[in-house]
């Protein structure tokens, strides 16, 4: 009996984030060809709702660890439920999401378990040899690296928005146990005394499906209302370059690059920025890539699918009424 | 306080990668400290000035690390460290873990800093699991940080916001973007950095010379260069229909 591949399904305020769909999604297509049970793992507060959400993205089973020290995500008290857990089950596979969580997490819960790590893949197939191969993307995107380990549980963390999320079946069932949280002493060292959530209505940077980045070009912040005006057309969010960010225009968190968050989007419009090799570390897996930059010479339009040589002052704004047109 | 870093040497940012006999060629790329182990160094200074104590910058790395190191030094870290990773068989994040983790246990530390993510491998790995192999705990990607009593108080960035958490020491703290505004060496500080004490440990020293790598590379690759595409011509009123158009009806993105 293969032993499953194994979600580690996030949640805030029992919100599913959307990477950990599109892991079920991919992991459902290998679970077919390697014949493994799909297991959504959900670690949370007031989370038994999630148990059908889950199971109609194509979990065969849904492990579910209700527990007010899970009601938040913290690094200790999240490693140890995992940790026992996967010690008691033996999955041959554990993937999470590439998120600020996974990020934190898959590094602890794999050198507690003594496993390697694939940290941020965008690609992901069947191996014969190693169960799993991965491909993640090195320096910046510059360069590729396949990787696979003779470890198990084979361990990943996916990059968001590398995998599309299939149609939901609201018919599938899935098999819901529910485990205790066992949490070691020594993981509770570390307090969360607040979590702080920007209020946006705009979706999170990393996994939102179109971007609009302005760079220096922006003059100001006063600018930056023209590209959330864009952004609200196609429901994206805004991201920036290390310049608008330096010179105060805009908040860290929506750097783009290779100080700043990697991103994926479906579309990427970079908004009056050159397209230096650390900026486009952080987009370069963008699918369609659009440049508006007033010279024509720049070197984001070596890259970039679609290009305006014009004035982003006057291009912006058009283009958010055209498109504006097209999607009404 | 005794403070501790890790950090890595990595690739200038700039850097073109080259394949050579299907690895990654470093000849002729200059190399630097990786950009967020800066902001760990200069935390630690910052640390260093409020609370006193010692500063010791460690990396594992082939012997060019050591520029890397002196580099540290030069800025004002007190003591390097190298261990020397050409010994080893194979390396992979659990063992640069395991490796710092044996070297470190034999110092004293109050507070160990790193990076958030090393921008050659990009793994956001080696700090926290050498985190986990010391037993204590670790808060990621950290923007700032206070220190009282013995406990941080750092703010860590998360997606679409940030949470605070309060950790007893000794404990590991990685580095994102916003901590601080690294230094620069002084000339002052490269002449003294030329004195300071530079010791360089063999893994077999450490009674870990048989690890070896989890993750195995089958092979790497280059990127398809993206070819630039169709550049829109015409009055921007007219560009802005058409570009509107191959979104909806050619690139299907919209
Ligand atoms: C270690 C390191 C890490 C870095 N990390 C990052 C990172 O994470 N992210 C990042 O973005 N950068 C990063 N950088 C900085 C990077 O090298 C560039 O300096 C930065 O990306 C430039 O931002 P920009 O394109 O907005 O500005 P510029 O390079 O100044 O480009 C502005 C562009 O706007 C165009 N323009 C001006 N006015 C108009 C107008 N009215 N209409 C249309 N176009 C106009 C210009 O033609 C120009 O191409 C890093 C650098 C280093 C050394
Ligand atoms: N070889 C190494 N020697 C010392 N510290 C390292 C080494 N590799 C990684 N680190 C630390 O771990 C952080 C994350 O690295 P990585 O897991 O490679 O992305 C870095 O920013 C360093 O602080």
């Amino acid at each position: 009996m293969s032993k499953g591949i194994w979600i580690v399904v996030e949640q805030r305020n029992a919100q599913i984030r959307k990477v950990s769909l599109e892991l079920l999604s991919q992991a459902r297509l290998i679970a077919n060809e390697t014949g493994d049970p799909l297991v959504a793992v959900v670690l949370g507060q007031n989370i038994q709702d999630l148990a059908q959400e889950v199971a109609s993205y194509g979990a065969d089973k849904v492990i579910l660890v209700d527990n007010e020290k899970l009601a938040e995500y913290t690094t200790g008290a999240y490693t140890s439920v995992l940790n026992k857990l996967i010690r008691k089950k033996e999955p041959n596979a554990v993937l999470i999401g590439n998120t600020a969580m996974g990020k934190d997490l898959a590094p602890r819960l794999a050198q507690r378990l003594g496993v390697g790590l694939a940290s941020d893949c965008t690609g992901m197939e069947k191996d014969d040899a190693n169960f799993l191969t991965f491909k993640r993307p090195i320096y910046g995107g510059k360069a590729f690296a396949q990787v696979a380990t003779d470890s198990k549980p084979v361990m990943a963390t996916i990059r968001p928005n590398t995998f599309p999320i299939a149609a939901p079946d609201t018919a599938h069932q899935a098999e819901v146990v529910t485990e205790a949280a066992e949490i070691d002493q020594d993981d509770l060292r570390a307090i969360l005394k607040e979590v702080i959530i920007a209020a946006s209505e705009r979706p999170e940077l990393t996994e939102a499906e179109i971007i609009v980045s302005g760079g220096r070009a922006m003059k100001g912040p006063e600018n930056f209302p023209m590209l959330e005006a864009l952004a609200d057309v196609v429901g994206g969010a805004v991201g920036a370059s290390r310049a608008a960010v330096d010179a105060g225009w805009i908040d860290q968190e929506f750097q783009v690059g290779q100080t700043g968050k990697t991103v994926s989007p479906v579309l990427y419009i970079a908004c009056g920025i050159s397209g230096a090799i650390q900026h486009l570390a952080g987009m370069s897996s963008s699918k369609v890539i659009v440049a508006i930059n007033k010279d024509p010479e720049a070197n984001i339009f070596n890259v970039a699918d679609y290009g305006i040589v014009g004035d982003i002052f006057e291009i912006v704004p058009l283009l958010t009424e055209e498109i504006k047109k097209l999607v009404s | 306080m005794n403070i501790v870093v890790v950090i890595k040497q990595t690739f200038d940012t700039e850097a073109k990668i080259v394949l050579k006999d299907g690895q990654i060629d470093p000849s002729g790329v200059s190399l630097v400290i990786n950009p967020y182990d800066e902001f760990a160094i200069e935390e630690a200074l910052r640390i260093q000035k409020k609370f006193g104590g010692e500063v010791t910058v460690v990396s594992c790395g082939g012997p060019r690390s050591q520029e890397a190191i002196r580099t540290a030094l030069a800025m004002g870290c007190d003591k390097g460290v190298q261990i020397d990773e050409t010994a080893l068989e194979s390396v992979d994040e659990y063992v640069r873990a395991e490796v710092l983790a044996k070297a470190i246990s034999e110092m004293p530390y109050d507070i160990i800093l790193g990076g958030r993510i090393a921008v050659d491998d990009r793994s956001s790995q080696v700090a926290v699991r050498l985190a986990e192999a010391l037993n204590i705990p670790s808060v990621s990607s950290v923007v700032k940080l206070d220190i009282e009593n013995n406990i941080a108080t750092a703010t860590r960035e998360i997606d679409g916001g940030t949470e605070i958490i309060e950790v007893p020491l000794p404990a590991m703290i990685t580095a994102q973007k916003g901590l601080n505004e690294p230094r620069y060496p002084t000339m002052p500080g490269i002449m003294k950095a030329r004195k300071k004490e530079l010791k360089v440990i063999n893994p077999a020293d450490l009674g870990v010379s048989d690890l070896s790598a989890k993750m195995k590379v089958q092979n790497y690759s280059l990127p398809t260069p993206r070819q630039g595409g169709k550049k829109i011509e015409g009055e921007p009123a007219e560009a802005a229909r058409e570009l509107a158009r191959l979104l909806r009806e050619e690139a299907k993105v919209l």
